[in-house]
C-alpha cells in the first residue's frame, strides 16, 4: 500500500469521525496556541527593550555614578551623587585623551513642577549640553534645540518632550510660549518628537545607569545644564549620567577602555573593582533586561509545554479508543491483505495528521491572539516564522510520538480476534 | 456474464488448490490441551466447489482460519496453490491472503464509510494496484455480481443480499486461487440466500474454486463435495 493510499485512508478516517478528530486536536490546538502566544510575548518584550535601548542613541556608552551613592542618588534628588562631575565629562570630551569618542552629553536632572498658566505638571528637568540631541539620536517635531552659546550663558530656554507638551499645552503649539519652573520663566524653543518607546523606566530597575534619567523619554523638559544648576540651586557639578557616543561601533570597546582608565585615573582609584562609576553599553543593558524577561518567558513556556504534553496524551487516548472502536475494520483490512506494518502506518499517519492539523490550527489561533493582544494589554507580541514552524513541528512530533503505541496495538491485533469481536 | 473475470487459465485441471497433510491445531487452555484440529488430511482441486459442514465445536472455525491463512497450524503441512504456508509470519500470510484468497464473511464486513466500489477496491489497494486499474477492475467485479449501478452506494443503502454480493465482488476482484465463504448465507433471508448461492453456482461454472463453510445442510448440498468436520477430524 503506497503512501498516497495510506494518506487517503487516514484522511477518510479523520473525516468520518469528525467530532472525535476535533476533540483530539483540541488539546494540541490549545497547547500550541499558548506556546505561540507565550513565546511571542517574551519576544515582544525583548523587542520592546531592544527598541528602547536602540532609541537611546547609537554607539552609546552610558557612564553613571558608582553604586555606593546611587541609593541616595535616586531618592535624594538627582545630581546629589558627587562621584561623577562636569569636569569628568569635559575630560571624556577631550579627544586627545579619549580619541575614540565622538560626542559627550553630560546630564544632571531634577524633578520639578512645570507650570503653564493654571496647568501644573510634575516632570523631569534634564540639564545637558547641545550635544545631547545628537548623542541621544533625537529629532524635533517643532522649533529647535538649544545651542552651545545658550548653554554657556545659562539661557532660560527649554525643549519639551511630546507628552509634556500634551499635558501642559493641550493641543496648542508651545513654541515661543513660556513655562514656569520654580519661579523662573523658561521659553519653549522646541518640541522633541516622540521616541516611540513607552518609557526608559523599565531599564531603570535593571541598571543604575539610566536611573539617572528617571523619566519617560517623552515626558521631560530639556534645558541647558547651566540653567538646570541654577534652578535646582546646587553649586555642585555632580552629574547623574554622562552619555558618550563612540565614533563607530568598531571603536565602542576601545572608547569603553579609554573612559574606564581615564576615570580611574581622575578619581585616583587603582583597582577597577573599587570604581565609583559604572559604564554601561547598550548591549549590557540589553542582556540585563533580557535575563529578567527570559525567566518569565521560560516559566510561561513551561506551563504551555505542559498543556502540550496533556494534548499529546489526549491524542494517544483517543487513538487507543479509535483502535478499539475500529477493531473490525482492522481485522477486515488484515484479512484482505494489510500487513501489520501497513496497519501501523495507517494509524501512525492518522495521529500525525491530527497533530499537524492541530498544530496548524493552534498556530493560526496563536497568531490571531498575538495580533489582538497588543491592543488589550499594551504589550507587543512578536511571533516569528521560526517559532511558528517550530510549534507546528512540535505538534507533528507529538502526533507521531503519542501515535506509536496505539498504532502498534492496532498492528499487533490478529485478524481472527479482530474479525470475531462484537 | 463477462468472460474477463473467468478463472485464470490453468491448463492442468485437477491441480490441487489446497493440500492438507496431517494438519493439527492445538490450543492450551490452562493445563488442558484442546486439539481443535487433530490431524486433518484433505485435498481440494482447482475448480472444485466444496462444502465443509459440521456442528459448532467441531473445529470448523479453526479449519476455516487455517484455510484462510488467518492462523497457522501447530503441526502438519498446508499447501495453498502450491505454496507452503504452514510456517509463514504475519506479513507473509497477509500477502498470501491478498493474492490467493477471496473472503466472504457471514457479517459481510463491508466498511460503512466507503462506497460499494471503494470496498471492492480494498484488496487491490493492499496489492499495490494503481488507482485507474483498481477502478476498472472493481467496476468489472461489481458488474459480475450485477451491482454495477450501485457502485456509489454505501453499504447501509444496500439490502443484505446486495451487501453480500458486494462482498463477493470484493472476493473476486483479485482473481484469487480460492473463494473462502464462511457461513455466507447465515445473515440472509431465503430469497437473498438463493441470490448469493446462485452467484456461487455461476462462479463455479466459470471455473472458480470455492470452499463454503456452513452448518446448514441445504446450503452444503449446493457443493460438488461435502466434507464433514467432527471432533477435529475431517471425514
Amino acid at each position: 500500500m503506497g503512501f498516497t493510499e495510506t494518506l487517503w485512508t487516514a484522511l477518510d478516517a479523520i473525516r468520518n469521525h469528525r467530532m472525535r478528530s476535533i476533540l483530539t486536536m483540541l488539546g494540541i490546538v490549545i497547547g500550541i496556541s499558548s506556546v505561540v502566544v507565550t513565546v511571542g510575548l517574551g519576544q515582544g518584550a525583548q523587542d520592546d527593550v531592544r527598541k528602547e535601548i536602540a532609541s537611546l542613541g547609537s554607539n552609546l556608552l552610558i557612564v553613571s555614578p558608582g553604586s555606593s551613592t546611587s541609593s541616595t542618588g535616586t531618592r535624594g534628588g538627582f545630581g546629589s551623587s558627587t562621584t561623577l562631575t562636569l569636569s569628568d565629562a569635559d575630560s571624556i570630551a577631550d579627544s586627545s585623551v579619549v580619541p575614540d569618542v565622538k560626542r559627550v552629553a553630560p546630564v544632571a536632572s531634577t524633578s520639578v513642577s512645570l507650570v503653564n498658566g493654571s496647568t501644573n505638571w510634575t516632570s523631569q528637568l534634564v540639564g545637558t549640553t547641545s550635544a545631547w540631541q545628537q548623542v541621544r539620536n533625537r529629532t524635533l517635531s517643532a522649533g529647535r534645540f538649544f545651542t552651545a552659546a545658550e548653554v554657556a550663558s545659562g539661557a532660560n530656554v527649554t525643549v519639551l518632550g511630546s507628552d509634556t507638551v500634551s499635558e501642559l499645552f493641550s493641543g496648542q503649539s508651545p513654541v515661543g510660549q513660556t513655562v514656569t519652573v520654580d519661579g523662573q520663566q523658561l521659553t519653549v524653543i522646541g518640541v522633541l518628537k516622540s521616541s516611540g518607546t513607552s518609557s526608559t523606566s523599565s531599564l531603570t530597575g535593571s541598571s543604575s545607569s539610566s536611573s539617572s534619567t528617571g523619566s519617560s523619554d517623552d515626558d521631560q523638559a530639556v534645558v541647558p545644564i547651566t540653567t538646570e544648576q541654577r534652578i535646582s540651586g546646587t553649586t555642585s557639578t555632580a552629574l547623574s549620567t554622562v552619555y558618550v557616543e563612540a565614533k563607530s561601533s568598531a571603536t565602542l570597546s576601545a572608547a569603553y577602555q579609554e573612559i574606564d582608565s581615564l576615570l580611574l585615573n581622575l578619581h585616583s582609584i587603582t583597582s577597577s573593582s573599587d570604581a565609583d562609576f559604572q559604564i554601561a553599553t547598550q548591549d549590557s543593558l540589553l542582556s540585563a533586561a533580557n535575563s529578567t524577561n527570559k525567566t518569565l518567558t521560560v516559566l510561561l513556556a513551561g506551563v504551555a509545554a505542559i498543556s502540550l504534553l496533556v494534548g499529546g496524551i489526549g491524542v494517544m487516548n483517543i487513538m487507543l479508543v479509535s483502535v478499539t472502536e475500529r477493531i473490525k475494520e482492522i481485522g477486515l483490512r488484515k484479512a484482505l491483505g494489510a500487513t501489520p506494518s501497513a496497519i501501523r502506518r495507517q494509524f501512525l499517519l492518522e495521529a500525525s495528521i491530527l497533530g499537524l492539523l492541530g498544530g496548524m490550527i493552534g498556530a493560526a489561533l496563536g497568531v490571531g491572539i498575538a495580533m489582538a493582544l497588543p491592543s488589550l494589554i499594551s504589550q507587543s507580541v512578536t511571533v516569528s516564522p521560526v517559532a511558528l514552524g517550530a510549534a507546528v513541528g512540535v505538534a507533528l512530533g507529538l502526533g507521531v510520538g503519542f501515535g506509536v503505541y496505539p498504532a502498534s496495538r492496532a498492528a499487533a491485533l490478529t485478524p481472527i480476534q479482530a474479525l470475531r469481536s462484537e | 456474464m463477462t468472460t474477463t473475470l473467468a478463472a485464470p487459465d490453468r491448463s492442468a485441471l485437477g491441480r490441487p488448490t489446497i493440500e492438507l497433510h496431517d494438519v493439527r491445531k492445538t490450543y492450551v487452555m490452562g493445563t488442558q490441551e484442546v486439539h481443535a484440529l487433530a490431524g486433518v488430511d484433505a485435498r481440494i482441486d482447482e475448480g472444485e466447489y466444496v462444502a465443509v459442514i459440521g456442528p459448532s465445536g467441531s473445529g470448523k472455525s479453526t479449519l476455516m482460519n487455517v484455510l484462510g491463512c488467518l492462523d497457522i497450524p501447530t503441526g502438519g503441512q498446508y499447501l495453498l496453490d502450491g505454496e507452503d504456508v504452514s510456517h509463514m509470519n504475519e506479513a507473509q500470510l497477509a500477502d498470501v491472503r491478498n493474492r490467493k484468497i477471496g473472503f466472504v464473511f457471514q457479517q459481510f464486513h463491508l466498511l460503512a464509510t466507503m462506497s460499494a466500489q471503494r470496498n471492492v477496491e480494498l484488496p487491490l489497494v493492499y496489492a499495490g494496484v494503481p488507482a485507474h486499474e483498481r477502478h476498472e477492475r472493481s467496476l468489472r467485479a461489481l458488474e459480475r455480481v450485477g451491482l454495477v449501478e450501485r457502485a456509489d452506494h454505501r453499504p447501509n443503502e444496500l439490502s443484505g443480499g446486495q451487501q453480500q454480493r458486494v462482498a463477493v465482488a470484493r472476493a473476486l476482484v483479485t482473481e484469487p486461487a480460492m473463494i473462502l465463504a464462511d457461513e455466507p448465507t447465515g445473515n440472509l433471508d431465503s430469497s437473498s440466500t438463493e441470490d448469493v448461492l446462485g452467484l456461487f453456482r455461476e462462479l463455479h461454472a466459470a471455473g472458480r474454486t470455492i470452499v463454503l463453510i456452513t452448518h446448514e445442510h441445504e446450503v452444503a448440498e449446493e457443493a460438488d463435495r461435502i466434507l464433514v468436520m467432527k471432533d477435529g477430524e475431517l471425514t
